[in-house]
Parts: structure tokens; sequence; C-alpha cells
């Protein structure tokens, strides 16, 4: 086959892929669809591997293989950890990416050097910079979501000018290799500061804002990618990259709305850290708090019942146990929905998947606002390892930290009840006013066991 | 400007506001196999790794270009095979259940 024939059919096998791309994502939107979603995508994926390893350019196969067989052996035990670690799992995919765009740039720089022009530099290093600070950035939000790192936000004096400061350097060395590319002694100290920046980033989040870090760093690294397809020319590169950077853009926005919070405010406010002065003073103010036995009684008494998970619920475990109670109840003809606050878990839709795991069927999973338009006709409202999401701190103490916050309005349900260990305040230490209130009644005990031990409780009165 | 710039930014416009259109409707119950999902469609920064470390112009373009075929494939492989594995735990209840 001649060279421009074999060109043109790779293209168009490109052309091919990108649309299925769009179609991807497309038939995403919905649970029925979905699945047709992620087939289309391994076949455009798969269609436009094998049009470039078709490409009369290449001059080697040997090592190209082995790497890929590199790649599947560690992409294949990525994609079948735990749903818990799954917000880990993307930090790591994000790092990889925006690794690979890194190095393909910086490849690009030593084969160009010496006939790069300026405007070509200024993609290069631009990709450069973006590829490298997501890179460790993102294995930076790995090691937290993974706690290898600690959770709780590292903060210093005078933090903000320091990191400012070094992606500030990192941009000058850039511009300095914009008037002469050739300099090559540049380029690797930018690679450096530009890793160093990312560090610098992410370091600083508390494990509270990780929803919105991973998708911005998922944002990062479709920018960057996009951003290749500009150095190489790519169209295939640039939709991808563009499609995967306004997604995470787009989930980035979700994120902050969720939590009444500005872009700024989640990369510079360090989160978590300061506020706990109006809870102490009230520590003598006295709550209900009732047995399994009792809390059965409650639910099975109900006609309509909400369950508002949180993460706690997750760490303990208790995810099978209350699809449990959700069978015990639904068999008893008790109307249960569950109500997702968008930052539940700790990335996008992660409770979703957590829920949907133990088999509880997705239809029942009811978005924040659907939910809030449903509580005040609800009977009771059961609160698994959910803390601040169902503050009503936040639609009335113009005071507290998370004043503005979306929550699921709880209290308007007749009667609530809330699993927890003890009164100790939940992941941002902020104190939940909710736990004071006549019609609520604490359970306290680990999530998994007690929800445990209402189920065994509905389970013996049905046997009467 | 060079016009391949130019011809990329359509592009990027153009694909940029096409996913925009699409993700806004995605529901927020599939938030996260969206992320992972789109993450696999990223991935395809491999064919510019394969090219890069296939014409072995240089050594080092060569190795970088190897270790980007490989973190970009395991996204590409792991990505596609989580998000399938989480929709195929999407079901609703009127499904009959499997014994």
């Amino acid at each position: 086959m001649n060279p421009a024939l074999a060109q043109q059919l790779i293209d168009s096998a490109y052309i091919v892929a990108t649309v299925f791309f769009i179609l991807s994502i497309k038939w995403l939107s919905s649970p029925t669809t979905a699945r047709r979603g992620v087939l289309v995508g391994e076949i455009a994926a798969a269609l436009a591997v094998i049009a470039t390893l078709s490409n009369p350019e290449l001059t080697q196969y040997k090592w190209i293989i082995i790497s890929l067989i590199i790649g599947a052996a560690v992409g294949i035990p990525l994609g079948m950890v735990q749903m818990t670690a799954v917000p880990q799992r993307t930090a790591l995919s994000h790092a990889f990416g925006a690794l690979s765009a890194a190095m393909i740039g910086i490849a690009e720089y030593y084969v160009g050097v010496g006939h790069l022009t300026r405007f070509g530099m200024g993609e290069i290093g631009l990709e450069v910079i973006i590829g490298s600070l997501t890179f460790t950035g993102s294995v930076i939000a790995a090691g937290k979501l993974q706690e290898i790192l600690p959770q709780r936000p590292i903060v210093y004096k005078g933090q903000n000018i320091v990191s400012l400061s070094v992606l500030a350097g990192a941009l000058l060395l850039a511009v300095a290799l914009v008037v002469n590319p050739s300099n090559t002694i540049l380029f690797p100290i930018m690679v450096v500061v530009a890793l160093l920046f990312g560090v610098l980033l992410v370091t600083p989040i508390g494990g509270a804002d990780m929803p919105t870090v991973i998708s911005l760093l998922n944002s990062y690294a479709g920018f960057s990618a996009a951003l290749l397809g500009f150095v190489l020319n790519s169209k295939v590169l640039v939709v991808a990259g563009a499609l995967d950077g306004s997604s995470g853009f787009i989930l980035s926005v979700i994120m902050c709305k969720a939590m009444n919070r500005s872009f700024t405010n989640v990369m510079f406010g360090a989160f978590g850290q300061v506020q706990t002065s109006s809870a102490a003073a009230e520590e003598t103010r006295t709550v209900r708090s009732a047995s399994a036995e009792e809390a059965a009684g409650i639910l099975a008494a109900a006609n309509k019942v909400a369950i508002v998970p949180g993460y706690g619920m997750a760490v303990a475990q208790a995810q099978h146990k209350v699809r449990e109670l959700y069978d015990a109840l639904t068999k008893r003809g008790v109307d249960v929905r569950f109500g997702i606050h968008p930052v539940a878990g700790r990335m996008p839709g992660h409770m979703n998947v957590l829920l949907a795991e133990a088999d509880i069927p997705y239809d029942r999973l009811i978005e924040m606002d659907d939910m809030n338009s449903d509580l005040p006709q609800t009977d009771v409202a059961l609160i698994i390892g959910a803390n601040d999401v169902t503050n009503p701190a936040a639609r009335s103490d113009t005071s507290s930290p998370i004043y503005g916050m979306p929550i699921l309005d709880v209290d308007k349900a007749r009667t609530v009840m809330v699993i927890k260990r003890s009164m100790n305040p939940g992941f941002a230490g902020i104190d939940n006013p909710l736990y004071y209130f006549d019609k609520t009644l604490m359970l306290f005990g680990d999530a998994k066991g007690f929800v445990g031990d209402i189920v065994r409780e509905l389970s013996g009165t049905n046997s009467h | 400007m060079p016009s391949d710039f130019l011809s990329n930014l359509y592009v990027f416009i153009l694909a940029g506001f096409v996913g925009f259109e699409l993700i806004k409707r995605v529901s927020p119950l599939l938030h996260t196999p969206l992320m992972s999902l789109t993450n696999a469609l990223d991935a395809i920064v491999v064919i510019a790794a394969i090219i890069i470390a296939g014409r072995h112009e240089t050594r080092l373009s060569t190795i970088l270009g190897l270790i980007a075929v490989a973190a970009s494939f395991s996204n590409m492989v792991g990505g596609f095979f989580i998000t399938d594995r989480m929709l195929r735990m999407f079901k609703t209840g009127k499904q009959p259940k499997k014994p």
C-alpha cells in the first residue's frame, strides 16, 4: 500500500473514532443506554489503536507491544478495585493520563529542538506544564484518598504566596523558552518546577474537598491531552481532550455549587481547619437516643422513609446491611427512598455507585432537589454516616462555615433518626443542631452493627 | 498564527460545546462512571505515544514514548473495564433478580 493511501485510511479511522467518542458520552446519559456507550467507546479506541499500529512510519514494534502488555497488566487490576477505592483509582488514572501527555510533550521538545517555532514552543511549554502539575497533583490526591498521606489540609503561613510564585516561575521559564526555544537547560528546570507546583497545589486541600479536586484534576488531564492534540496537530486528541476537559470542568462546578464554595476558595481556602468555636459552649444540650428495637418499631409503622447515606456508611461497610433494611421495609409496604447529596462520597456520583453495588435499585436513588420536595411528606428520615449535608445551620446560621451550602432538609420529616458513633462533630468539625431537635432520635453505634440490629428486630416481629 | 493552530482551535471549541451539552444531560446517578469513561476516552493519547515510540528518532524520545504507551494504555483498558463493571451494577427494581 502506498504511504499516502495508508495515511488516508488511518485518518478515516480516526474520524470514525471521534464520532464514536461523542456517541459514547451521549449514550452514557441514562442507565438504560450507558453500557452501549462503553461498547462504542471500546470499539473507537480499538479502531484508533489498530490504525495507529499500521502506520508505515513505525520502525519498531517489539517494545511497543511490551509496553502495551505492561499497560494492560497495570490497568486490569486497577479496573477491579472495590467501589470504595474508585476515587483513588480515578485520581491515579488522572495521574497516568497527565504523565503520558507530559512525556509525549517532552519527547516532542527534544526531537524538535533546533527547528521549533516560537509558537510551537509555547504550545509545548503550556502542555508540559499542565501535564506535569496534573501528574504530581493527582498522585498526591490519590495518596490522600488512599490515606497514605494525611487527609487533613497541610497548611503553613504564606503558603499561597509560595505556591503562586512557583507557578509563576514555571510560566516565566516557559516564556524564556519561547524567546529562545533552543535553551535546553531551561526546559528540564521548567518541568521540575511544574511538578513541584502540582504537589503544592493539592497538599493543602482537605479530604472534604476531594470531590471538587478530583473533578478539577480530571479537567486538567483532559485539557493537557487537548493541548497535546494542538502540538501534534491531531484532531482526535483535541476532541477527546476537549470532551474530558469539559466533563471535568462541569463536574467541578457542580461540586463547588453543592458545597457553596468558589474555585478559589477550594484551592486556597483549606477547609475543615479552624471552625469549632461555637460548638464547645453547647455541649451540655440534651439529645434523645433510642434503641434498635424502638427504631425498628418507628420504621415499621412509617409509610414513607428517606434514608440519607454519607461516606461514613461506606467506611463502616454498612451498605449491604442497608440493602437488607431496604428489603425488610419494602416487604412491609414501606416506601423507602435514598436521598443523595451531590458531594456524598469522595467523588461525584460515588454514593450512587456504592448503593448500586449493594443491589439497591437505581430508581430508588433520588437527587437532592427531588428528595427535598418530598421530605415534608416523609415520616422518617434515617441518616447513616452523613453529617454536614443534613446540617440545618447551613440554611439559618450565617456564622456557620457551611452557611449557604445546599442540604437535604431532613429536619422537615416527621421524625429524624441519626446513626452515629458518638456526639463527636464530623469530618469538617462543625456542630450539627439537628441532633438536639425534639423530633430527632440518636441511634448510637456502629453503622453496620446498628442497621443489622434494626433488620433483626424487623424480621423478629415479622415471625410472630 | 499558524493555520494548523486555527483549525485545531475550531475543533477544540466545537468539541467543547458538544461536550458541555452532552455532559450536562448525564444523570448525576452516573457521574462516577462518566469520569471513568471520559478518562478511558482521553487515553487515546496512546496513539500519539505509539507514534513517538515507534518512529525511534532518539533514544530519549523512544523511552519517553514507551512510558507514555504503558501509562495511557493502562487507563484505556482499566477505564473501560471499571466503567462497565459499575454500569452492570445499576439495576431497576423491576428486573427479575438472578438467583
